[in-house]
């Protein structure tokens, strides 16, 4: 009887996670772009660690419910650590200087989860920001190591695994950034359709039934926000590796801001939000700094308004559609895909 | 050291007529609304336009500062605001950091990025010593208007049959709706004032803060530490919290220039840490 439980569980979790068709078009278009758009790399690549800093927003917000307007703590400290570690020689090879970076964000996240578990909304909102700020001073003060308000320069970045050297053109760059963001989405995926992302589900719909039936709410909570520290690390790192530079401007508020609307124009809680977010923000931003370059900031706070005030659910409709369409085709074209097992443990 | 004290007070009283129409639309509509200091930055460029263009007197800008802007809240409070109140606080919060980027882009466009000073009357310059203590007229003026300000808020609270409503308000709105109070016209009357306050604080402020297009994001983190450090619930707590905030970063930034920022957003988290409904709230009632 149990047995048949844990197996129609199981069958019906991995039906959860099948590749919709959608998916891989959207892997196959960016594939593409590799090859069909390399005017457009320099770009493409902001969109790469743009859209895998979303992601890991998406992470804590869409799936935990947990607001942040601090999360580029994480992103600056990875991006500040893969300039250090580049500049002083101490880890040549980007990769490994990247999930180091990754690590490191990761630590702090852990350290700082602890404040946000407490509170309602405005005090999250206040104690991510509050260490973001903290973070942004530190790099201040300490110019002999971070270069202060200058931003560290005299960064050189070595090839990645000894081979590939960065061009100008921006080639290299995006094919890494592309492969870390896939890998890391790989990853991301599976933690999320895994009984571990569905007890998250739960707390974000309601903590309190969530702890009675079982999930211990907090450290869910301090598990992810780990998560997603170690995916802003990365996006950071990679920023500093793709440009070689690292500025005081990776900690500030409006980067979490702009983090935030990028989500929200895409749609948060099924992990391409962040991605296609992430190319409709860069190329509106792109855009709008053409027509005018020194108050672009105003259109974007002027989409934030717009979006707010129309809903964001409405909103949403569009990216629901095609969703809605895609399982459609995914359920005619593939009636009984074979079931995937799950990991055990975690889905008490 | 005396010199330091009256600083801070100085700054801390501002800090409050700045923050204090915040903590309470906080406390009414559990709105948060991170667009505040766009108001105070209104205030300050409308007199800044008024005293140093049209040539008024600096104690006319003032007032005209504080209508202008309370006008200019409860336009944009009943034709924005009040669509966003229901929504959940990630809408209010992209909402209203949609405001702060527009009003920063707007201002920038209109009277240049450059930071600005309103001119003050030559009788308010300068120092003079009381005992040995250093205090600047203007910094002397600035306490004893918002200490004014703060009686009078404090009183219009606590003895106005308008004060009953609103703190009826903020401690249960549904309760207070049940017995017939206009709980949405306060809110509006109070949001206006609250801008007013803001805006008159911002041109009290333009000297000491200075006045720039970024000011909004500038100091939304200085109101929105006043109001959780101080609670929402009375005007009180976000008082002592101004005075708390006001003298802790001037004495920061005096005693250990190095680690000026990082005293008050200590001081912010470890409240956070300790009281999260802030230092002098009662336990939540909502």
């Amino acid at each position: 009887m149990a047995s048949a439980l844990v197996a129609e569980v199981a069958r019906r979790l991995a039906r959860r996670a099948r590749w919709r068709p959608f998916e891989y078009a959207f892997w196959l278009a960016a594939l593409a772009s590799v090859f069909l758009l390399p005017g457009r790399h320099l770009i493409l690549t902001e969109i790469a660690w743009l859209a895998l800093f979303a992601l890991s927003l998406d992470l804590i917000l869409g799936y935990a419910g947990i607001i942040s307007l601090g999360h580029a703590a994480f992103f600056g400290l990875g991006s500040y650590l893969a300039a250090l570690l580049a500049k002083h020689g101490v880890i040549n090879e980007p990769v490994l200087a990247l999930v180091v970076s990754g690590v490191c964000a990761a630590v702090l996240g852990f350290a700082t989860s602890f404040l946000v578990l407490r509170g309602s909304d405005l005090t999250r909102l206040m104690v991510t920001l509050g260490v973001a700020l903290i973070m942004r001073e530190i790099a201040n003060q300490i110019p002999d190591i971070t270069g202060g308000a200058d931003g560290l320069q005299g960064v050189v970045v070595a090839p990645i695994l000894g081979m590939f050297h960065f061009d100008i053109f921006g080639h290299v760059s995006y094919a890494y950034c592309l492969i870390v963001l896939f890998v890391l989405f790989l990853l991301a995926r599976r933690v999320v359709y895994s009984p571990f992302g569905l007890s998250l589900r739960a707390v974000k719909g309601n903590a309190l039934r969530a702890s009675s039936i079982g999930i211990s709410v907090n450290a869910r909570l301090v598990a992810i926000y780990t998560f997603a520290a170690f995916y802003a690390g990365v996006a950071g790192a990679l920023l500093a590796q793709t440009t070689a530079f690292a500025s005081l401007d990776v900690f500030s508020f409006e980067r979490s801001a702009d983090l935030l609307l990028v989500l929200i124009i895409g749609g948060t809680g099924y992990l391409y939000g962040g991605l296609i977010g992430a190319v409709i923000f860069k190329l509106m931003q792109d855009w709008i700094a053409n027509l005018t370059p020194q108050y672009w900031q105003f259109w974007i706070g002027l989409v934030l308004v717009l979006i707010v005030l129309v809903g964001r659910d409405r909103i949403g409709l569009w990216t629901g559609g095609v969703r809605a369409l895609a399982e459609r085709l995914t359920r005619r074209l593939a009636p009984g895909a074979a079931p995937v097992p799950v990991p055990p443990g975690e889905g008490r | 050291m005396l010199t330091i004290l009256f600083d801070g007070i100085a700054y801390g009283m501002l800090l409050f007529v700045l923050a204090c129409g915040l903590s309470v639309t906080l406390g009414l509509m559990n709105f948060v609304n991170l667009a505040h200091g766009s108001f105070a930055m209104a205030g300050g460029y409308i007199t800044l336009v008024l005293v140093n263009r049209a040539g008024l007197p600096f104690f006319a800008g003032l007032p005209i500062a504080f209508v202008a802007t309370a006008l200019i809240g409860a336009l944009f409070e009943r034709t924005l605001y009040v669509h966003v109140y229901s929504r959940s606080h990630l809408d209010q919060v992209l909402f209203t950091i949609g405001l702060v980027f527009m009003s920063v882009a707007a201002v920038d466009y209109v009277m240049g990025s450059q930071q600005v000073f309103i001119q003050i009357p030559s009788v308010l310059q300068g120092r003079f010593e009381i005992f040995g203590v250093g205090v600047g007229r203007y910094r002397l003026l600035i306490i004893v208007i918002c200490g004014l300000l703060t009686v009078a808020l404090q009183l219009i609270l606590s003895s106005t049959r308008f004060g009953s409503r609103l703190r009826a308000s903020v401690d249960d709105a549904r309760v207070a709706r049940g017995l017939g109070i206009n709980v949405n016209a306060v809110f509006s009357l109070t949001f206006a004032f609250g801008s007013g306050l803001a805006g008159l604080g911002g041109a009290l402020g333009a000297e000491i803060l200075g006045l720039d297009p970024t000011f909004p994001l500038k100091y939304m983190v200085y109101f929105l530490i006043v109001v959780t450090v101080g609670g929402t619930s009375s005007i009180t707590g976000p008082f002592a919290a101004s005075l708390l905030i006001g003298l802790a970063d001037v004495a920061g930034k005096y005693y250990v220039p190095k680690f000026g920022a990082f005293v008050i957003y200590t001081i912010m988290i470890i409240v956070l840490i300790l009281r999260p409904q802030g230092l002098f709230a009662r336990a939540a009632g909502k």
